[in-house]
């Protein structure tokens, strides 16, 4: 191996030696933050149960087989909900986050204290997980699909903002100008110059956040906001594990075939 | 006619583009306008229809003082220019039509461009236009399909549309191959030459400039060092405009591919 | 060309983005159809929704301005216990990443490997981090333990297919000049494969702390460690002055995060 003996050998060095020391000190962090935080959790954890995990499992794996085939008579609307929290909350979040994306663009925007409000409602929404504002929102408009379609509604609005803003910012700048220069208008020069370059970029962000969206409203039933993870939690309650795994297959079949649909259909577009 | 009084432009970045240029273009004059990169020739184009603010002068287009206009009377200033850029600047993904209406704009109303609902007389010009340079066939097909070339065919029917009385062209052969530099300024010549309409080219090409205009002014450092018959662009004058270099051969290599080019239209027709 | 006689259109329209009219129409329809069924199927509790609104706006009240006081600590507490457990996951999750992402390479690994690699990849990015969290609490009882494994076992599912895929596309040439040394299965990986994976994949496992961070926020709600489980005792005590701190701290830190591994993400590339 002549090679690999020649990289090791004393006569050619990769990297300088501070680089090289500077490269094995952010190792040696890296790793006192992980040892540390490592403790940090042990510390909190009950290690009698971690033990017993693996009696744990196969006690419930055993349970939870073969699955409750029957229970899907009731799962059917459950889905339905699942889906169409997921498809409203994503239109209305698109309806929303198109507008806030224009006025929070440097290059679109009226004034800079706009563009800094929008980008605060961006950053604000997109932090927060919807389990979150499924949350707070089941407070304010009670359990059930309403709630669960703001709160994805909500977290959407920045997450595709977001990337809208971005592409908008960076479209060519010349087409823009080409219909400045014909004596368009500011509004004729968004329908003509910048819309249709950004129109692709709107459609594949409202089709990949709807597969996020699918996969994120399974589980804001468990705070009661509505979808399949109604039943989900409901059965765990209950320690149904034939009806769980139901669920779970439910769940798997339904997140594929949203990824399916999604890929499909941004294939189409792009 | 077009009047520039005294025209500087400082960049924010201190670049000082124009420095004090004064000029006059009478209607129907199809003037090149060369130099260096970095001469302020894109900076002057652009200042004319104000894409870019001039920071001292005065332009006058006709009897309308450019400068200091308000927005709106911007917008019916610019469409009496009709302007090409150098790479095309279609908007990539609207039809052949959309891009040749888009000249329009300045003639319709918000509602009627969101539509496309623009008047029948603007639809059947359209047409008109596309038919003679040759793109009639590709109306429906989106810009980005076209050819370099043909992009810029597209370029001069969405400027003329307008029904300009001057065209600003920016480096309109920049990104094309030689034989479709000389179609497309052939084309300029003979569209302006049909209507009667001034253009300024920006070209820095000076073989082509010396070919197809009537009227050469050299630009160095923002400042005119030239202004006069293309004919006049002697080697002295070039090595004024550019610096050092041997352009002896520049200038007799035009005249060959003249009579080539000539001859070669002559087997077309 | 045509003569000047030509009859030109006077109307355009627009081509279609589906050219097949009837398909066309059936999705209009269908769409239509759906969200018109969709807001019908949907049950809402309307004097439900009139009774909290009063309470929403409670809520917001208490939450401008946020009370910043957290006189127990518990709230710095489950924020820092959700750091960490986010840290530690995104460490745990990479190193186990590796042999599967690897398993997962249908380059380098038997197709039986390649099978079992690929399932256990997409059953973790199938269930969001909330069901593995509510497992890991039945079989490893609560607290941030059963959220690190929850955690741990997303990443891979986001890790492992990344570093799968590649492995996948990266360059043959390169791979096969190191194999063609002479070099062991061992060396081939560390001098072919790493060198043009590693780069990205810090710059990755930085952005997967910052998902896990989010999640490591959530999963309290389920009982698995971290600020979720405040955050849903002061929801349902009713104290929003809290929920808001800890939104707001939430929101920070992400920003924190975002912006800082943006920086590093720079730097590493």
């Amino acid at each position: 191996m002549p090679m690999i003996q020649a990289t090791d050998g004393p006569i050619w060095r990769k990297r300088t030696p501070l680089k090289q020391w500077l490269i094995w000190g952010g190792w040696l962090v890296g790793l006192c933050i992980a040892v540390y935080a490592w403790q940090l959790i042990s510390e909190k954890t009950i290690w009698m149960f971690v033990w017993d995990a693996p009696r744990q499992m196969a006690d419930i794996g055993t349970r939870m087989v073969p699955p409750d085939w029957s229970y899907m008579d009731k799962l059917w609307r459950p889905v339905w909900d699942t889906l169409n929290i997921a498809t409203i909350g994503t239109a209305i979040a698109m309806v929303l986050a198109v507008p806030i994306a224009f006025l929070a663009a440097h290059n679109t925007t009226p004034h800079k204290s706009v563009r800094a409000v929008m980008l605060f409602i961006i950053v604000g929404t997109r932090s927060v997980n919807s389990l979150i504002w499924a949350l707070l929102l089941v407070v304010i408009v009670g359990p059930g699909v309403l709630a669960g379609t703001i709160a994805i509604g909500f977290r959407s609005i920045g997450g595709c903002a977001k990337l809208i803003y971005e592409a908008i910012e960076e479209i060519d700048q010349t087409q823009v100008e080409a219909i400045e220069a014909t004596g368009g208008s500011r509004a004729q020069q968004m329908v003509y110059g910048i819309v249709p370059q950004i129109l692709p970029t709107i459609a594949g962000v409202g089709v990949f956040r709807w597969d996020i969206n699918v996969r994120g409203s399974t589980i804001l039933g468990i705070v009661g906001a509505g979808g399949i993870g109604v039943q989900l939690n409901a059965s765990i309650n209950v320690l149904a594990w034939t009806q769980v795994s139901m669920v779970l297959i439910v769940i798997l079949g339904t997140v594929f075939v949203s990824e399916y649909i999604s890929a499909k259909v941004r294939g189409a577009i792009i | 006619m077009l009047r520039l009084e005294n025209l500087s432009k400082r960049y924010k970045t201190g670049d000082l583009a124009l420095k004090n240029v004064s000029l006059e273009i009478p209607d129907g004059q199809l003037v090149a306008l060369i130099g260096p990169s970095g001469a302020g020739k894109s900076t002057l184009i652009r200042c004319v229809n104000r894409l870019v603010d001039a920071t001292e002068g005065k332009i006058h287009l006709g009897d309308r003082e450019i400068t200091g206009l308000s927005m709106a009377e911007l917008r019916r200033a610019r469409r009496r220019m009709g302007m090409i850029f150098q790479e095309y600047a279609l908007v990539e993904r609207l039809t052949v039509m959309e891009n040749v209406l888009s000249g329009r704009l300045g003639y319709v109303n918000f509602w009627q461009s969101l539509f496309r609902k623009f008047p029948k007389e603007n639809v059947r010009e359209a047409y008109r236009l596309l038919d003679r340079v040759g793109l009639m066939h590709m109306a429906d097909k989106r810009a980005d399909e076209l050819s370099g070339g043909q992009r810029q065919r597209v370029g001069i029917c969405r400027a003329l549309i307008q029904h300009p009385e001057l065209l600003l062209v920016d480096e309109p052969t920049a990104s094309l191959d030689p034989k479709t530099s000389r179609q497309i300024m052939r084309l300029i010549r003979e569209l302006c030459e049909e209507r009667g309409l001034a253009a300024i080219i920006n070209i820095h090409d000076v073989a082509l400039a010396r070919m197809f205009s009537e009227r050469v002014i050299g630009l160095k450092l923002g400042e005119i060092v030239y202004d006069g018959s293309p004919d006049g662009l002697t080697p002295d004058v070039l090595t004024e405009i550019y610096g050092e270099e041997d352009w002896e051969a520049t200038i007799e290599k035009v005249e060959d591919d003249d009579e080539s080019e000539a001859s070669d239209d002559g087997r077309a027709a | 060309m045509s003569d000047a006689s030509t009859q030109y259109a006077d109307t355009w329209k627009k081509p279609p983005f589906i050219k097949n009219s009837v398909l066309r129409w059936l999705i209009y329809l269908g769409t239509v159809t759906y969200f018109f069924v969709a807001l019908y199927t949907m049950e809402v509790n309307w004097p439900r929704v009139a009774e909290g609104i009063p309470r929403g706006i409670d809520m917001l009240s208490k939450f401008f301005p946020p009370d910043l006081s957290d006189s127990r600590g518990v709230i710095l507490d489950g924020i820092l216990e959700s750091i960490w457990m986010a840290i530690i996951s995104t460490i745990g999750g990479i190193l186990l990443s590796v042999p599967i992402g690897l398993g997962a390479a249908r380059n380098l690994a038997p197709t039986w490997m390649y099978l079992f690699c690929r399932s256990i990849i997409a059953v973790s990015r199938t269930f969001p981090e909330v069901i593995l969290a509510i497992f890991a609490v039945k079989f490893f009882g609560f607290g941030p333990f059963a959220g690190f494994v929850a955690l741990s076992i997303g990443t891979i599912g986001f890790f492992a297919k990344l570093l799968a895929e590649d492995i996948e596309n990266m360059s043959k040439s390169q791979a096969e000049a190191v194999r063609a040394t002479g070099a062991s299965w061992l060396q081939w990986v560390n001098y072919a494969i790493q060198p043009q994976v590693l780069p990205r994949m810090i710059g990755l496992s930085l952005y997967r702390l910052d998902i896990n961070f989010r999640e490591s926020a959530v999963v309290g709600i389920v009982g698995a460690g971290g600020i979720g489980a405040h955050l849903l005792t002061s929801v349902q005590r009713y104290e929003y002055a809290t929920t808001a701190t800890i939104l707001f701290s939430i929101i920070g830190i992400v920003i924190a995060l975002e912006y800082t591994s943006g920086y590093f993400r720079k730097w590493v590339q």
